[in-house]
């Protein structure tokens, strides 16, 4: 170690410095005074914030919309999840081979990936409009009787699934295609000779080949299925009765509707575990399978 | 497979052609919908008539309706800030991480990669304290500041810039050139392609960005489009459908028009920024 490693050092912290004093701020301190105010109570006017221990935790435990809210995130990530990967796949196979106007079908497919959501909500709120929606004008050119798809609490949140997996399975299919173009041609031209069929060369060949970035895109899949509400603020406002109501959109709400900050830090709290819990969850059962090399 | 082909017509590849294009309408069906409501009289909304006669007015009523121009501009500056911010921080960052050796590396570059998970979007609570205490509420500034310090382009550079031969930079310094002029001179100029996927990435997510902005913002003169749009459309007394999906269109026009002029380099970067 001599001068010159010391000058290194010092250089080292020069470049990161910057990035990380921003990182700091508007990562690492708020999740640590996150942690910390959701001990505290909310100040309301010349009351300032006093310690409560775990009083915010409690009300938590206790909290029916809370729960309700959580049910239905869980609910929303197992009907966006499972569905916007699948049909990336097929979407990328498709892509992938030989397609009359593959351009197009490529260019359709991601499209919504670059359009806003908030705008797009605005579209499909028309689609799902009751009685003249194009969804009730088809359904009822076949005699069924109109629905108020957003209005009612049992389809509200599928609704608005349907919205999400439409977002975002284009932008994953992005992510397979790149996969499948490092699949050697040599493994097709194999199979060919073994004669094996298309479906069993993807069960036993692609699919596990795909398996890394099936980790890496629903890794992606479970962070934005807690972190995109964009189009419930347009489509249903968590309506009716906190039918389609998300954990982000809930901690939105009691925030910055009804000035609740010490609870909303509290909810916050148990956002962020729950993104780690399922991270680290998601790591360890799939990585023993991606390891296959 | 082999028999079908035989009788001169590949049925497997004709039925995934037919369900490829049919997903793919199906897909862009919204689209299509809000072009034609945008392009007719209020009246066609819901009524399809091929000969229904086309005009421009919903788009001169939504842009008279509100002040988009200035949502535009509010955008255009975001956007370019924040992605001089990020090229320049992440830069800087990433080189550090591929090119130095100090102690402590692995756990900072920890501690970047955890902003993967805990984007700023989740702690919308704290980061509103922040900006109140630094006076920067309603500014564009406080829109874009959480998001400079990208962890995902520190990562995606930092893996371009561990390419790069060192021999490069040694003979460099042996001219005498100072870590900066390497990096500026050697480093940057070949990462190019990755400077153009990630400037994409970024300048897309941040158009269309919504909730951080709706909460910082409250005046015409910071909100960004998507603001813009949701105060526009959420105010629905005397405003018919066809000129908020005009307002739609127009909101989400000038990335659509660059997406279908450079779709090949649009997705090829996307495809670029995330496999590593």
């Amino acid at each position: 170690m001599g001068p010159l490693a010391n000058r290194t050092w010092v250089h080292a912290w020069l470049f990161l410095s910057p990035a990380v004093i921003l990182l700091i701020a508007f990562t690492h301190y708020p999740a640590a005074v996150t942690f910390f105010h959701s001990f505290f109570s909310t100040p309301r006017g010349k009351r300032p914030a006093k310690f409560v221990g775990l009083e915010n935790y409690e009300t938590l435990l206790a909290d029916t919309t809370f729960w309700k809210v959580l049910g239905n995130n869980l609910w929303y990530a197992l009907g966006t999840i499972p569905a916007s990967v699948a049909i990336a796949i097929l979407m990328a196979l498709w892509v992938d081979s030989k397609l009359k106007g593959r351009s197009f079908v490529r260019m359709a497919y991601f499209t919504p990936t670059v359009l806003p959501l908030i705008a797009v909500a605005n579209i499909w709120m028309f689609f799902y409009t009751p009685g003249f929606g194009l969804i009730d004008q088809i359904t009822g050119f076949f005699g069924f009787s109109q629905h108020n798809w957003l209005g009612d609490p049992a389809t509200a949140l599928n609704a608005v699934i349907v919205v999400a997996v439409w977002k975002e399975a284009g932008f994953f299919m992005i992510f397979y295609l790149a996969a499948l173009q490092t699949i050697p041609l040599s493994l097709r031209e194999a199979a060919a000779i073994e004669g094996a069929g298309r479906w069993y060369f993807f069960r036993r060949v692609t699919f596990p080949l795909l398996m890394p970035t099936t980790l890496f895109v629903s890794v992606n899949a479970v962070i934005n299925s807690f972190r995109l509400v964009d189009h419930i603020f347009v489509m249903t406002e968590g309506g009716p009765d906190n039918a389609s109501s998300l954990l982000l959109f809930y901690i939105y709400e009691t925030s910055f509707r009804f000035w609740d900050t010490a609870y909303a830090s509290t909810l916050t709290v148990a956002l962020l575990l729950l993104l780690f819990a399922v991270a680290i969850g998601q790591f360890l059962l799939l990585d023993k399978r991606v390891h296959y090399r | 497979m082999s028999a079908f082909r035989l009788s001169g017509f590949d049925y497997d590849r004709a039925l995934n052609t037919a369900g490829a294009w049919a997903l793919a309408l199906l897909w862009f069906a919204p689209l299509i919908y809000a072009f034609w409501t945008a392009f007719h009289p209020g009246e066609y909304s819901t009524r399809f008539e091929l000969t229904a006669p086309l005009t421009l007015e919903n788009f001169v009523a939504a842009w008279n309706a509100a002040p988009f121009a200035r949502y535009f501009l509010n955008t255009v500056l975001l956007v370019t800030s924040i992605l001089i911010g990020q090229f320049v921080l992440c830069t800087l960052a990433a080189f550090a991480f591929a090119r130095f050796e100090f102690r402590g590396r692995d756990t900072v570059f920890v501690l970047v990669l955890l902003q993967l998970l805990v984007m700023p979007d989740i702690l919308i609570v704290e980061n509103y304290r922040t900006m109140r205490v630094l006076g920067l509420l309603d500014t564009i500034l406080a829109i874009g500041l959480p998001y400079m310090a990208s962890a995902f382009g520190i990562f995606l550079l930092r893996q371009t810039f561990k390419t790069i031969p060192k021999e490069l930079d040694d003979a460099a310094r042996v001219e005498g050139a100072g870590f900066l002029t390497i990096l500026l001179k050697v480093y940057v100029p070949l990462a190019k392609p990755t400077y153009l996927a990630y400037g994409l990435v970024s300048v897309s997510h941040h158009w269309n960005n919504f909730l951080w902005p709706l909460i910082v913002t409250n005046s015409v003169e910071t909100r960004p489009v998507t603001v813009g749009l949701s105060v526009f459309s959420s105010t629905d007394q005397g405003i018919d459908w066809a000129i908020i999906t005009a307002a739609t269109l127009m909101t989400s026009g000038p990335l659509l028009i660059a997406f279908l002029l450079f779709q090949r380099q649009f997705v090829q970067s996307f495809m670029r920024a995330g496999i590593k």
